[in-house]
């Protein structure tokens, strides 16, 4: 059954005593997107990085492409496919789009003992995947400083795809966005999935993350409560069950009671 | 219809492309981060051409003097760039200075090795120095300032106790007999172009000694090491892939890290180039003076320092560059050796130093502004 790309069965992961993860399970298709939600202290970060291959998961196991699978550190997860974008994205602000966009994987030309970093055609790379994605670059020497937090989130994400990700995991690439930008963002994560890859988008916004997924799988501490297709389920379920829905109901009661008192 | 989006943003793009070359130059060289040395440099010399013109201070020997101070200060200045674009601070470079002396000279003269060996030893402590301040600063993650502060006195007490343990003093002479014929040491001792510098004085073109030799007998080494050194650490800055990794080690020690590049390595490698051009500036010196002195080098790291500073590096790492730093050692050279063909008290040199390092300052935080908020 190696219909899925990628599989999480049952993962757990234990700090001492604390149950980070508990049996949480996931599986995600060619060109899919999956959100995972969850509010703070759900497990997320420990999810992601157990994703990335920073922790190993104390149960359960992953599947790649039906193969089962063992990361022993954050280099095993990229050469297998897994390419993780960090909330801080992992750019300095201010070096060039080129040498941030090939930053620790510079192309070399020259001879052999003499290699330098091949500039032009780094420079040629980075401003054409990114007028792919509708950004113009109008100069790949210029500091990523200058660009907006959504065009930095780009630049993450299509480092991540030409460095050849399969799965695409995205640590909230929408949190510190406006409207705008975050739709910019959101386009194109839909594009990367049209084009075969399987994305995780780790998000706390059901508003960013109702309208790109096809599935949303909800955390709450530490524990899966179930994946669902989004024909089954509603917005405000989820959020419902992203907040745990009786703290929303409790909190509705309370503000009414404040303005019974208040009147 | 992706095609027809591809059409219309490849358009989009070359269209941009084509009006960034009417802007760019100029902004290209508004950011870049040694504009403030080089204009700085401009203004000293427009200066001294005004106040000092007449005095000799532009001759062949007035110009090899200002321009030998600001290349020995220069060596020191570039590698204390590239450590410094790479996030890091060496403070024990004035004492590694002194140290790299004490171990050409004593194994040379009280032990009877030959010079070349002593020089290759000088070298050896120097990538030693070098990679146990690495180490420390990169495993314990404490501020390199603090571990090469200690450094600092670890190095230059060494040097002091060790020098009188073995000599009874703390100068060691003696040196000059052993250059010659040495296959090393012409490398630090040797002043080059003297044809040049011959021809022109017999065409009478510069000044004479009363028995007919130029007064500036040639290039002095110090120049050739600056000017190799300046070339040198732009081409790693620019065209390597370790020198990307500089930029990034010191502008984001962690995002650097999580996409692969070995920071730690990096960061020692720098230390390690910071002690070594320490030694190559000592064996010059001790060359030249034929001694070597404990002291030699003192606040020299300081000076090295507000060089880079003044050539636009940032404190904080991941932006600055060798050129800047070596026209910013120029400014000093210059004024150090300019400010005695003026009027003005020598005793203003240090105002001057510190003033232009808070302008320095002053400036590069603008620049860095500009570069990371001009949208």
């Amino acid at each position: 059954m190696s219909e899925n790309l990628i599989e999480f069965n049952n993962i757990s992961k234990f700090f001492g005593k604390v149950i980070a993860l508990k049996d949480v399970t996931m599986k995600l298709k060619k060109g899919e997107i999956m959100c995972l939600l969850g509010d703070n202290g759900a497990g997320k970060s420990t999810l992601i990085k157990t994703l990335a291959g920073v922790h190993k998961p104390d149960e359960g196991e992953i599947v790649i492409e039906g193969k089962k699978t063992i990361f022993d550190s954050p280099k095993d997860a990229l050469d297998m496919g897994i390419g993780t974008v960090y909330q801080d994205l992992a750019l300095v602000p201010l070096m060039s789009v080129t040498r941030n966009f090939f930053m620790g994987r510079e192309p070399l030309k020259g001879l052999p003992f003499l290699k330098t970093f091949d500039i032009e055609k780094a420079n040629q790379i980075a401003a054409e995947r990114m007028g792919q994605i509708g950004i113009d670059v109008r100069d790949p020497s210029q500091a990523v400083g200058t660009m907006s937090g959504g065009e930095r989130q780009c630049l993450a994400i299509s480092r991540a795809i030409y460095f050849g990700a399969k799965v695409l995991v995205l640590d909230e690439p929408t949190s510190a966005l406006g409207v705008h930008q975050a739709s910019m963002v959101l386009k194109y994560v839909v594009k990367a999935a049209s084009q075969g890859l399987a994305v995780i988008l780790i998000t706390h916004n059901v508003h960013h993350a109702y309208p790109v997924g096809n599935s949303f799988t909800v955390l709450n501490r530490g524990k899966s409560l179930g994946t669902f297709n989004k024909k089954d389920i509603s917005r405000e379920e989820l959020l419902g069950m992203m907040a745990g829905g009786e703290e929303l109901d409790k909190l509705e009661v309370e503000l009414e009671e404040m303005n019974r008192i208040n009147n | 219809m992706s095609e027809k989006a591809k059409s219309i943003s490849s358009k989009k793009t070359s269209g941009q492309d084509e009006r960034l070359k009417e802007v760019s130059k100029l902004r290209l060289l508004l950011n870049r981060p040694e504009l403030g040395a080089v204009g700085g440099a401009i203004l000293v010399f427009i200066f001294f051409g005004i106040v000092a013109g007449d005095t000799g201070m532009f001759s062949a020997y007035g110009t090899l003097n200002f321009l030998d101070v600001s290349a020995n200060l220069g060596i020191i200045a570039i590698a204390a760039a590239m450590l410094m674009i790479g996030g890091e601070f060496d403070l024990s470079i004035g004492s590694m200075i002194g140290f790299a002396g004490i171990c050409i000279a004593i194994p040379a003269i009280y032990w009877g090795w030959p010079l070349w060996i002593s020089i290759i030893f000088a070298f050896a402590m120097a990538v030693l120095v070098g990679y146990f301040n690495g180490i420390l600063v990169v495993k314990t993650g404490l501020p390199s300032f603090i571990v090469t502060l200690a450094m600092l006195f670890i190095l230059r007490g060494a040097t002091l106790a060790i020098t009188r343990l073995i000599t009874g003093r703390t100068q060691v002479p003696g040196l000059r007999v052993l250059i010659e014929n040495d296959p090393i040491a012409w490398m630090f001792a040797t002043d080059t172009f003297k044809w040049l510098f011959t021809w022109l004085g017999s065409m009478n073109l510069i000044a004479l000694r009363t028995d007919g030799t130029p007064l500036a007998t040639g290039i002095p080494p110090s120049v050739i090491w600056f000017i190799a050194a300046t070339l040198f650490a732009t081409w790693i800055l620019m065209k390597t892939r370790y020198g990307n990794w500089i930029f990034a080690s010191g502008g984001d020690k962690n995002g650097a890290t999580n996409v692969g590049v070995p920071v730690g390595r990096v960061k020692i490698s720098l230390f390690i180039g910071t002690a070594v051009a320490a030694t190559i500036f000592a064996t010059i010196q001790v060359l030249d003076a034929g001694s070597a002195d404990t002291m030699r080098g003192n606040l020299k790291e300081l000076e090295a320092i507000a060089a880079a500073v003044v050539g636009g590096c940032l404190l904080t790492g991941g932006y600055g560059s060798a050129i800047g730093a070596a026209f910013g050692a120029l400014i000093f050279g210059t004024v150090s050796m300019g400010i005695f063909y003026t009027d003005v008290d020598t005793d203003w040199f240090k105002v001057f130093l510190g003033a232009m390092m808070l302008i320095a300052v002053v400036f590069n935080n603008y620049i860095r502004k500009r570069v990371t908020e001009s949208k």
